[in-house]
């Protein structure tokens, strides 16, 4: 069953509800609580489909290994400064740097053959369609 | 992720007290990285999110101001199911020392990447004095 079928069957929507408590609980109404797990994901639902979005500004799109098996999803990459202080003086080290690793699930089974993924501006954009297979089928009523 | 000690989430910039945005939407601080070395002054700061047209550096009065508007892209049709960053546009601004030549500073940005090189006055270059041994 889809996660987002459930209202049909008067059960609450758990995305849903997992919004409607982020919204009580954060008062600005987006956040999920916060996490160690690097990088942060916002992950948007268009019934079939799913995009996961993720900001990974100066990384290149050969440094990132975007990887999908069932309903898991693995983001992999590593950005480096480059070489930060020669015989100069840093006053200031703020921005990250190193390999990061993410898994996360979806909520149906991803179709591996349509993902789709494009870097803009630094934020990693992955459109993740539904597998035709986990769709649900339309069963056709037949008069007697 | 090998900076662990660092807190990765993004931070709010400030406004000062009793002031009010007048855009209802978050404004981050972006990280930067400062070098310095003998001849110039080099700042990067993350900006995802922002291109040459979304950003805006302003030098006034040897502070300099840098902002970035970012233009939230929803995809078509959908609505978000779970949300661990916030979208926001990029203001920080440094205030810089007197021998910074002003005229030369050159800006870049590239996948979200701002670099901002400061080079030195000249004057400044050449005020070095030698010490000798008495």
């Amino acid at each position: 069953m889809l996660w987002t079928d459930f209202e049909q069957f008067g059960i609450p929507d758990p995305w849903r509800a997992l919004d409607r408590l982020n919204r009580a609980v954060s008062g600005s109404g987006l956040l999920a609580p916060s996490t160690n797990e690097f990088p942060l994901v916002n992950v948007w639902m268009d019934g079939d489909r799913a995009v996961v979005t993720t900001e990974l500004p100066g990384v290149e799109s050969k440094d990132v290994d975007i990887s999908v098996a069932g309903k898991t999803v693995t983001l992999r990459g590593a950005r480096s400064l480059g070489d930060a202080c020669k015989e100069g003086c840093e006053h200031r080290h703020e921005r990250w740097s190193g390999n990061f690793s993410r898994s996360f699930e979806l909520p149906f089974v991803i179709d591996q053959n349509k993902v789709d993924a494009k870097f803009s501006k630094g934020v990693l954009h992955v459109t993740l369609p539904r597998a035709e297979s986990d769709k649900p089928r339309k069963i056709a009523i037949k008069m007697e | 992720m090998t900076d662990t000690d660092k807190d990765l989430a993004k931070k709010e910039a400030g406004v000062p007290a009793g002031v009010e945005r007048t855009k209802p939407r978050k404004v981050f601080k972006p990280d930067v990285d400062i070098i310095e070395d003998k001849e110039e002054t080099v700042l990067t700061a993350d900006l995802p999110g922002v291109d040459e047209k979304s950003l805006d550096i302003t030098l006034e009065k040897n502070v300099i101001t840098i902002r970035g508007r970012v233009e939230t892209e929803i995809p078509a049709g959908c609505r978000l199911a779970y949300g661990e960053y916030e979208i926001g546009d990029y203001e920080r601004a440094f205030s810089l020392s007197d021998e910074v030549d002003k005229e030369k500073i050159q800006a870049t940005i590239k996948s979200g990447v701002l670099k901002l090189v400061l080079p030195k006055a000249a004057a400044v270059k050449a005020r070095k004095i030698a010490i000798t041994a008495a």
